[in-house]
């Protein structure tokens, strides 16, 4: 990998440059925190209040053009059963009946509209939306039919159209957002015989339910349901009777579903830039281990090639020297055996001519 | 059949036949489904969007693909050459793996065109799965890119080749930076659920438990592949991967042994950190431990003495049996420990359709890694480009 120094501080720049460009509101570590969107809406359902005739059930079917249901809303034994919105009803009532209370207690449930919805930080196309008005909005057009919404939600609200084979939606509550728009009430607001729903901003809802515990401390659970779970929602609740007996978990914590999230999302552009660093390092030393691993190597033969060729002249040296004394000595011993030779002969033509010369002495 | 060869009159082999039978019921499913719509197969409902789709083709395909990312990490980042026939079958594996991933998400979600939508026309980026998505999408890619040496080699593209051959290093840099993302993040998709998934297997550290079991799955996939490659594919495989696999089982199940105690060590960690103790003395506790102790602890230790001994059998089956606990893990966390609170009677277990189409999905992997591997040098080296691995 040929990266210049040069290069490499143009990238790194490019890279924090962007993230500085683009991303002006990245907030993760600061002190900040969201309350809400100011003069938001609501609504108050005083569980107290509720007499389970069910007719916000046939106010929201009306409203949102939903499917006739099998069993009519005038059949109040379906509330014995615990039931959940589902994709043809947005709302439904249940019926408690606690020991040691004589009369039933009914509870109305829908989208509770959450302030930092979990839907909303979940949905991987944005078709979810919270909007400053206070409604959770859902845009089919986005939507992959992925159902991590649904998974997300912690109050098990939204549901799916799982026999549409060619145009399935989430369905959920709308908190009637096209009639707020155009002045009025939401259907099951505005049905309530009994007024045990008050639609409403947030802040003015939460001041009324904080009337009614005050003025009424027998009445009620000193507790706004939807205050602070989850981080508030745009639905509240009073109930004469623990949340937790009528199906309401209580042990959802205050923390935004968002604030869930947002450390591992945070984590990605770490893991890629050191990810980077990390991995093309140990490339590095790896491979220059192999190098100088390489280098070592061929040094140790070098120097062994060495020493066996010095070894080697030196017996080569040593073996010509031997050879050479050799051959010296075996010139010397030849020369001698010659020169002995040669004497030998000279003796014996020395007694030779001695003869005649002996004779001739003679 | 036009050319009649010796290859037809074994056509109906066992093998043949029931790969044939699955796909004929996996082609009925596929209709059932896409002109029904997904209730009409699924026993899905408002309380358990996912299922098995979800939780074992998506999850447990992803972990169980991360072979392909771990090896080309040990032989590319960290020079172990040895590794080098083991890249090619897991980057196979690995590629395989995604594109049934991708093809179990169009069963899956409600409309499958769409899939584009989070990359190119609507990204929700505070969502994980947004995340997951464009790192599966981007990681696929790189998959295929990393995979097309071996096709060029079959097909003789000899320039095609050596340009692929120039980009690898970055093509690994780059699958691994997006493996580490998307195997965490995939954990981290049940962060935002404390309320639903029972407090032992959900933790603020879910994404690096993904993320650590997803290395030691990895490594266990690729020794008990090579396991079953040998077992019928084996005219394919040419002696040096004969002969480095043994290596490769060996060094892979020694880091998986360490590897899986180190997990153990930050699952313990996780417990204390949430002080979930008082969980463990529960039936669900009980269920937590034979995960723990049955599909991590023992078989590190199964590990360590098949890697003293030499053993590669041993390490074979070893291998078998923590796939087995990633899949057990992955199951667990997205549908037995998800949704615990809820009665039993709304509680999910898949329908046999469900189950069946996931067996079809697999059955169309094990026969596309089948016809790859008998045709392009995948467990050979090839003999033109002998070391243009």
């Amino acid at each position: 990998m040929g990266i210049t120094r040069r290069q490499f501080f143009g990238w790194m720049s490019a890279a924090i440059g962007s993230q500085m460009v683009f991303r002006p509101d990245a907030k993760a570590a600061s002190t900040h925190y969201f309350t809400g969107y100011a003069d938001s809406m609501g609504v108050l359902h005083d569980i107290s209040r509720c007499i389970g005739c069910r007719k916000c059930e046939a106010a929201c079917n009306q409203v949102n053009d939903l499917p006739r249901p099998e069993r009519p809303f005038d059949d109040l034994t379906i509330m014995e059963n615990h039931r959940r919105p589902h994709a043809d009803t947005y709302t439904i009532v249940n019926k408690f009946t606690l020991p040691g209370v004589d009369a039933p207690i009914y509870v109305k449930k829908q989208c509770n509209h959450c302030q930092e919805p979990a839907c909303v930080s979940a949905c991987f196309v944005k078709a979810l939306k919270k909007t400053k008005t206070g409604a959770v909005e859902y845009d089919a057009s986005l939507c992959v039919g992925c159902r991590y919404c649904m998974i997300a939600c912690p109050f098990n609200i939204p549901a799916y159209e799982y026999d549409n084979a060619f145009t399935p939606e989430v369905t959920k509550c709308t908190l009637c957002q096209p009639r707020i728009e155009n002045g009025k009430l939401p259907g099951c607001v505005e049905i309530c015989p009994k007024e045990a729903l008050t639609f409403g901003t947030r802040e003015k809802l939460i001041e009324l339910a904080r009337q009614r515990i005050r003025n009424y401390p027998d009445r009620y659970i000193h507790h706004i349901y939807g205050e602070h779970e989850m981080g508030g929602t745009s639905w509240l609740y009073l109930s004469p009777a623990p949340f937790a007996d009528l199906g309401m978990r209580e042990d959802l914590g205050v923390t935004p579903a968002p604030a869930l999230t947002s450390g591992a999302l945070a984590a990605v552009p770490v893991v890629v830039s050191l990810w980077i660093v990390f991995l093309t390092g140990i490339h590095a030393i790896s491979k220059r281990k192999e190098q100088t691993a390489e280098k070592e190597k061929q040094a140790a033969i070098d120097e062994i090639l060495m020493v066996q060729q010095e070894k080697l002249n030196k017996t080569v040296a040593q073996l010509k020297e031997k050879a050479k004394s050799e051959q010296a000595a075996a010139v010397k011993q030849e020369v001698e055996k010659a020169l002995a030779a040669a004497e030998k002969d000279a003796d014996q033509a020395d007694s030779a001519s001695d003869h005649p010369g002996n004779q001739e002495e003679k | 059949m036009a050319h009649p060869t010796p290859r037809a009159k074994t056509l109906f082999t066992p093998f043949n036949v029931i790969t044939g039978i699955i796909l004929l019921a996996g082609a009925v499913l596929t209709v059932l489904r896409f002109t029904k719509g997904i209730g009409a197969v699924t026993n899905l409902d408002d309380n358990n969007p996912w299922g098995i789709w979800i939780g074992f083709d998506l999850l447990c395909g992803v972990a169980l693909a991360a072979g392909g990312y771990v090896t080309c990490a040990a032989c590319y980042i960290f020079g172990l050459k040895k590794f080098r026939c083991a890249v090619r079958p897991a980057i196979l594996t690995a590629f395989l793996g995604y594109a049934l991933v991708v093809l179990a998400l169009h069963y899956d979600v409600g409309r499958p065109w769409r899939l584009p939508y989070p990359i190119f026309f609507s990204q929700g980026t505070s969502s994980l799965l947004f995340e997951v998505a464009l790192c599966v999408f981007l990681y696929l890619s790189v998959l295929f890119l990393e995979f097309t040496p071996a096709a060029f080699e079959w097909l003789n593209w000899r320039r095609a080749r050596h340009i692929i051959g120039k980009i690898s290093l970055v093509l690994v840099i780059f699958g691994i930076i997006l493996s580490t993302l998307h195997q965490s993040s995939l954990g981290a998709l049940f962060l935002i659920v404390p309320s639903k998934l029972h407090p032992l297997w959900h933790s603020g550290y879910i994404a690096v438990y993904f993320f650590i079991s997803s290395i030691f799955a990895g490594m266990a996939m690729v020794i008990f592949e090579h396991a079953i490659v040998d077992r019928f594919l084996h005219d394919e495989i040419d002696e040096e991967h004969h002969i480095e696999s043994n290596t490769v089982a060996l060094g892979f199940a020694r880091s998986a042994a360490f590897l899986m105690m180190g997990y153990l060590m930050i699952q313990a960690i996780g417990i204390a950190i949430d002080n979930d103790w008082h969980y463990l003395a529960t039936g669900w506790g009980l269920w937590y431990l034979f995960e723990m102790i049955g599909f991590v602890a023992i078989p590190a230790l199964v590990y360590a003495v098949g890697v003293r001994e030499h053993n590669i059998r041993l390490l074979q089956w070893t291998s078998g049996w923590v796939v087995f606990g990633i899949i057990l893990n992955r199951m667990n966390i997205s549908l037995v420990a998800f949704n615990w609170q809820l009665p039993s009677d709304q509680r999910y277990f898949p329908s046999f359709p469900e189950i069946m189409t996931t067996v079809f999905i697999v059955t169309i992997g094990i026969v596309a890694f089948k016809w790859i591997a008998t045709r392009m040098p995948v467990l050979h080296v090839h003999p033109d480009f002998p070391d243009d691995h």
